[in-house]
């Protein structure tokens, strides 16, 4: 038998440790450090409906069927065969336990009409019958649910109250652990004022409905000799019995691996060191409506599950035929691993159940699934109810997954028109990688651009990118960056086209003033040519020129030597010629 | 002195056949006052009152308490009308002789007719 021991102290000095047993109710022998005090009575009240009975008798049926320890049911107001009914429906057999001897039933019914009352009396007869039933199968543990019964039956108050103070103490001296549940009144914690009876440890339930939303919430009143938290703390009745939503965000202590996990994106990894997100660390991506969130989550639980890991997905949003079937368009096959076991897709009504619930619930999944990586698309729609409860159970949240090296991924839709940078629930600070998905609107189109706005530990990358989805996956690329501009989709596109437009156009500038170049080349050489031409022509010409020249100086010095020999001719001839 | 139990404690006197039974339990737990102040009542008022016409059991449930059951027993002692039906009880050590008259509904042997 496991108990846990505590020590205490008042003015008189160190008394005797206080034992405790567990209950074995999920969650609460953590907020209670180990479970009810061991062989004293307990008090479970509250109103109607809040859970006391349930409380009382997963306390005895754990107690039978996980600690050895048998115990005796007294109902005052279900029959034994109605109770098995009831109980029946959290997964409890209380015939089975009956007959295995580790639980005795006892149905005390009081029908105050035939009953008559004439002198002194005592209830030695329900000490009878509670011993009676404790000697058969040697219990440890005793439920009286409701005690309080016994007051309508009598009409002595004085007596039934000196009674039921013995019968506390009879309780006690046995060392039987009992749990005694009692109908909350006005104004005292319970109806008939039980309380004064059993100071060691009082426990409220409470069933409060706040717009619209009903939650489930505990609080350890009193817990004499042994620290407690006094702090509410939401509870949940399922099919698996009772479960408290332990509170384990008290310290900062939980481990933190190196390891690193693909985002599934391989563009995202390399922005993110080339190696993806920490193990057990917080993820969330932020962005505003359609901006391609789900896809990258759905991206990590198909890689996660790639890997062979288990993966927990829980959607708020989609059903799960409706998140596979989306996701298919952009290639990622959701349902194998669904079939394969390795994700567990669940889908709740962000409506359905208070924060407190949702948060219990996958907690328990995560318990009992032992997912390496749990989704939540969006935790945006965990909100209901005002902001800092929100904080701190999503605190609790991280914390809890922290602590069991589970990674986390939230996605967190913002409100368009916002600041980008602040989600809605104000868990910023928690998360250890934040990526920011964000539209740019241009020239009549959105795109998509992620960038990481921070992650803790690792040199990530400080580049916007831009976010395609195509049938293949997400694919995050380089976006235009020039000219004092960030140009995205066919923005982008079309400044690509344009650049290498110009690029031909200079080319082929380029090309002309070449071949311009060229012409003018071979225009001056045939100018160089005809100039050449020209001179030679004119070299010839002189050349001719000269020979007339000098024909000529040879003919006048012929005609010369021939006039002198003529005009010698005339000058013998005179007479004759005149 | 001492109360009997149960089978030691069978009282049958039935004399008139005709005459309505009237089957009585006592439940008492050992051998205390109020046990014992009960069954003392309940001998007298049946001899004074009921004569002939009743059929009474002692029960100890310390000797038997399985059997507190049955009766649904809270209160010691317990003074159970099994017949005729509807069950009535009564409680208490059967000192207040009206009350038990009324509780157990009959009518007085010396008044009947």
């Amino acid at each position: 038998m496991a108990t846990a021991k505590i020590k205490y102290r008042n003015g008189s000095g160190t008394l005797p440790q206080l034992q405790k047993a567990r209950t074995g109710i999920a969650g609460f022998d953590e907020i209670t450090r180990g479970g009810v005090p061991k062989g004293r009575p307990t008090i479970v009240c509250g109103g109607p409906g809040c859970g006391k009975t349930m409380f009382a008798v997963e306390f005895l049926v754990r107690g039978a069927t996980q600690f050895n320890e048998p115990g005796v049911l007294l109902t005052f107001e279900e029959t034994a065969a109605e109770m098995a009914k009831n109980v029946a429906s959290l997964g409890f057999d209380l015939e089975d336990l009956s007959a295995r001897k580790k639980l005795m039933m006892d149905y005390v019914h009081i029908e105050p009409a035939e009953i008559q009352e004439t002198g002194s009396y005592d209830l030695e007869g329900l000490f009878i019958r509670l011993q009676y039933a404790v000697d058969r199968i040697g219990a440890k543990r005793v439920v009286l649910d409701t005690l309080e019964a016994v007051f309508s039956g009598f009409s002595n108050q004085g007596l039934l109250r000196a009674e039921i103070r013995r019968l506390f103490c009879w309780l006690k001296d046995r060392g039987l652990t009992t749990v005694v549940t009692a109908e909350r009144g006005e104004g005292t914690l319970t109806r008939h004022g039980l309380e004064e009876y059993v100071s060691d440890c009082v426990i409220f339930l409470d069933h409060r409905v706040t717009d619209q939303v009903s939650t489930r919430r505990m609080r350890v009143i009193k817990y004499r000799g042994s620290s407690h938290g006094a702090d509410e703390v939401p509870f949940l009745i399922d099919e698996q019995g009772f479960s408290v939503l332990p509170s384990t965000s008290m310290q900062l202590n939980h481990e933190a691996s190196t390891d690193r996990i693909s985002s599934g994106v391989k563009d995202l990894d390399e922005m993110l060191e080339g190696k993806g997100y920490f193990r057990g660390s917080s993820v969330m991506v932020s962005g505003t409506a359609g901006s391609g969130k789900s896809s990258l989550a759905a991206h990590f639980a198909d890689q996660t599950c790639a890997s062979g890991k288990r993966c927990l997905y829980v959607l708020f949003e989609e059903s799960p035929a409706q998140a596979i079937r989306n996701m298919r368009s952009i290639g990622i096959n959701l349902a194998k691993h669904v079939k394969s076991g390795l994700l567990r897709m669940v889908a709740w009504r962000p409506t359905q159940s208070g924060l407190e619930m949702h948060l219990l619930r996958i907690y328990k999944l995560a318990e009992h699934f032992k997912p390496d990586v749990v989704i939540i698309d969006p935790v945006t729609n965990l909100m209901v109810g005002n902001t800092h409860e929100v904080h701190a159970m999503l605190m609790r949240l991280i914390d809890f997954l922290k602590t069991k090296q589970i990674t986390a991924f939230f996605t967190a839709l913002t409100q368009g028109g916002k600041a980008l940078e602040q989600t809605d629930v104000r868990i910023s600070s928690l998360i250890d990688t934040w990526l920011l998905v964000r539209d740019v609107e241009l020239n009549g189109e959105r795109n998509r651009c992620i960038y990481v706005l921070k992650s803790r530990g690792m040199a990530h990358s400080n580049q916007v990118r831009e976010f395609l989805m195509t049938n293949k996956g997400i694919k995050l690329i380089p976006v235009y960056v020039g000219g004092g501009t960030v140009l995205t989709g066919s923005a982008r596109l079309g400044q690509q086209a344009r650049e290498k437009a110009e690029e031909i156009a200079r080319q082929q500038e380029a090309n002309e003033q070449r071949k311009a170049l060229e012409g003018k080349r071979k225009a001056l050489e045939a100018k160089v040519a005809a100039l050449q031409a020209e001179y030679a022509e004119e070299e010839g010409l002189r050349a001719q020129s000269a020979e007339r020249e000098r024909q000529r100086d040879e003919k006048l010095a012929s005609d010369a030597v021939e006039m002198t020999r003529l005009r010698r001719s005339t000058q013998l001839g005179e007479g004759q010629g005149a | 002195m001492g109360v009997k139990t149960k089978k030691a404690a069978s009282v049958k006197k039935v004399k008139n056949g005709d005459a309505e039974l009237i089957e009585l339990r006592l439940y008492v737990a050992g051998q205390t006052p109020k046990s014992l102040a009960a069954l003392a009542n309940l001998k007298k008022i049946c001899h004074h009152h009921l004569e002939g016409r009743y059929k009474l059991h002692v029960i100890d449930l310390v000797k038997t308490p399985q059997l507190a059951r049955g009766d649904q027993i809270l209160a010691i002692p317990t003074l159970v009308r099994k017949l005729p039906v509807p069950i009535r009880k009564i409680i208490g050590d059967l000192s207040d002789l009206e009350r038990v008259l009324v509780g157990l509904n009959v009518r007085e042997n010396g008044s009947d007719k």
